[in-house]
């Protein structure tokens, strides 16, 4: 009888231990200094304010936030990232994730700063932000395409500026190349534009643009390493996966369209907001020479363009007000791959075979007991 | 005492087989959903080189400057409503919804696509549609039926839309619209504006409804060039100015810019917008305005 009682209080014990560590978020009362930091991430912000903030970043935790500078823009500006996680002694497995690389979708940096305040606000406390940062470390990169970015800051005349600001050539005098068609994947094969005015001009070559050359290079030296890539861009409200071309299908689709309808299942689960999942060419329209494709090429299996808040009511102009909500929804989505990604490389199926086994042992050896 | 021993024994052993049972399969937990497939990617460290794709038939490679494009299958038969053909018919339906029935205080944007369908029809496409359309200044939503002919061949004709919508007008705008009416439509206080929304998405307050009548005039533009290979929506308006009423209709000069998805482009556009409540919005003309500085204007369109 004391055995029994025992083994019931332990069982309750147990299962109140893994209820509150498992995913659960904490709901403390927001001192006076968080919430003016609450209040920074419902607005927009320009360059110098995001260069300064990754600096913050850094300062308030030494031990899980460094910097990166790894590339230069064509007006010779940095390309930072943020690498965050906890440290380690061995290799460790990476997410990737870069906000504008077209200018004029101010609510994506908006989103990479969010992301990067929430799992360091969430890592001390949540048992599963804290077991991906043991495991992987996030390379974020808030602002992909600074020259464009600050360009569309200028005034209101730029503001739906979407290129890089490299100049045109052989003639033409039109600025910028669409970065999102410069990279080495099926480039200047369809959807783009060979004129320099145009929004999808795919530049004079692939990889002419030195911001496409970076994020390749960094990809190219840690391929082996990142179990997932994030791209962020607005507007439309979809999730996208590889391929661009019509004709050429990415051998893990399905496990592609399965994540990532998961992830749009989620992101409604906050807000009730639809986000449609699918190949570019199915959902949106075909394109060639994207990140997200040249992710996929080089090995990279799990490769989704996140498109934000809204359907073309304010398109690229999202109003501050929205900024929240769009990245409280875009976090659960992306969560939700990195989850799936994270356990698919942590937990594999040999142990999920391994405890199917036990639980068949224990379950007969249960029942023999109760027949005896 | 063998009894007591052994009813011992067995309760023991349940209590750990329970208390190991309920800790195994949290400690070591896979994704209960993904099912794991043999080959589901390709190898790490893949040789595979970057554009080794079999080139298509349909891409040329000269050195004029041009569109790439892979010439597009049309889709015929039922359409996937997640999918972009359907996508873009549905927004042609709800520019037209917006011609007929728009105001300063009614504007109408697509909710979701049910089901569609397409086929040739002589030269033509025909789509049928089934959507909810929503009414965003009063949050209310309606099912429409809509059936749309694309002309084919070289003509740049509008499309042809046909629709039925219920429950989708529900909302009473006509006090909040005379209102607004008779508030200017006195000649002594011309209203203007620019860029609304601002950089932030921002506006103030007695700027939505010149937002909203900007989007429903634009809407007259965006349905008349609209074609399957085109994706229409009205990204800002970068000015306005109130002229004298005339008639007993309020007019107004707009400057919009139009974002069309599928180039990317943002189209400048000119337009003289009339309204009343009596007679609706009604769009007397417009101009295509360039893109470049030193390119020509093309001729004025008035309507």
């Amino acid at each position: 009888m004391m055995m029994l009682g025992l083994g019931s209080v332990g069982l309750v014990l147990l299962s109140l231990a893994v209820q509150s560590g498992h995913g659960a978020q904490d709901s403390a009362v927001w001192s006076r200094e968080e919430t003016t930091e609450r209040n920074y991430y419902t607005r927009y912000h320009n360059m110098s304010e995001i260069t300064a903030w990754m600096e913050q970043m850094k300062r308030e935790n030494p031990d899980v936030v460094s910097s990166m500078v790894y590339g230069q823009t064509y007006e010779r500006r940095n390309i930072t990232l943020l690498k965050i996680g906890l440290s380690s002694t061995v290799r460790k497995k990476a997410i990737w994730m870069d906000c504008g690389i077209h200018a004029r979708e101010w609510i994506a940096p908006a989103f990479c700063q969010y992301f990067v305040r929430e799992i360091l606000r969430t890592y001390k406390t949540d048992t599963k932000v804290n077991e991906m940062m043991k495991n992987l470390d996030f390379y974020i990169t808030p602002v992909l395409n600074v020259d464009g970015y600050i360009y569309s800051w200028h005034n209101e005349s730029t503001r739906l500026w979407r290129k890089s600001r490299s100049p045109g050539t052989g003639g033409c005098t039109c600025y910028g190349t669409d970065l999102n068609r410069n990279f080495y994947a099926n480039w200047g094969m369809v959807g783009v534009s060979t004129d320099c005015c145009s929004e999808t001009y795919c530049g004079t070559k692939a990889l002419s643009e030195s911001e496409a050359w970076a994020v390749t290079d960094m990809l190219g030296k840690m391929r082996e390493d990142i179990l997932a890539f994030l791209t962020i861009h607005s507007y439309s409200q979809l999730i996208l996966v590889p391929y661009g071309h019509p004709n050429i299908s990415a051998p893990n689709y399905d496990e592609l369209m399965e994540v990532g309808l998961g992830a749009a299942k989620a992101i409604k689960a906050v807000h009730g907001m639809d986000y449609t999942v699918g190949t570019s060419p199915d959902v949106l329209y075909a394109n060639s020479g994207s990140s997200r494709d040249f992710a996929r090429l080089i090995g990279i299996p799990l490769s989704f363009t996140f498109e934000l808040r809204d359907k073309g009511e304010h398109g690229f102009e999202l109003p501050e007000d929205q900024i929240q909500p769009t990245c409280e929804e875009a976090y659960a989505g992306a969560q939700h791959i990195i989850t799936y990604t994270h356990d698919k490389a942590f937990y594999s199926y040999a142990a999920t075979v391994t405890a199917t086994l036990w639980t068949t042992l224990l379950a007969a050896w249960v029942s023999s007991a109760i027949l005896l | 005492m063998d009894g007591l021993l052994f009813s011992d024994l067995t309760v023991w052993s349940m209590d750990w087989t329970l208390l190991i049972l309920l800790v195994v399969p949290t400690v070591v937990h896979g994704n209960p959903t993904v099912t794991v497939r043999t080959g589901s990617g390709p190898p790490v460290g893949s040789n595979q080189h970057p554009n080794s794709v079999p080139l298509s038939e349909d891409t040329q490679t000269t050195t004029e400057v041009r569109e790439v494009v892979v010439e597009e299958v049309m889709m015929t038969g039922m359409l996937n409503p997640s999918h972009y053909p359907a996508r873009r018919a549905a927004t042609v339906v709800q520019h037209y919804l917006n011609t007929r029935y728009g105001s300063p205080y009614r504007w109408i944007f697509l909710s979701k696509v049910h089901s569609g369908s397409a086929e040739d029809v002589a030269e033509m496409r025909k789509y049928q549609l089934e959507l909810t359309m929503q009414e965003i200044i009063s949050n209310v939503s309606g099912q429409c039926s809509a059936e749309l002919l694309f002309p084919g061949g070289e003509g740049q004709s509008a499309p042809q839309v046909q629709a039925s919508c219920e429950g989708l007008l529900q909302s009473n705008t006509t006090a909040q619209e005379e209102a607004f009416y008779q508030q200017h439509r006195a000649s002594n206080n011309m209203v203007s504006g620019n860029d609304i929304p601002d950089s932030y998405g921002h506006m103030e307050p007695n700027m939505k409804p010149f937002w909203h009548l900007g989007g429903v005039a634009s809407s007259f533009i965006m349905l008349r060039e609209s074609n399957e290979s085109t994706l229409y929506n009205m990204a800002q308006v970068a000015n306005f100015t109130q002229l004298e009423t005339e008639k007993d209709q309020l007019r107004v000069n707009y400057h919009v810019l139009l974002h069309e998805m599928i180039s990317q482009e943002i189209i400048h556009w000119k337009l003289l917008v009339t309204w009343s409540p009596e007679q609706g919005v009604q769009v007397l003309q417009t101009e295509l305005q360039p893109k470049c500085h030193n390119c020509e204007a093309p001729p004025n369109t008035t309507n």
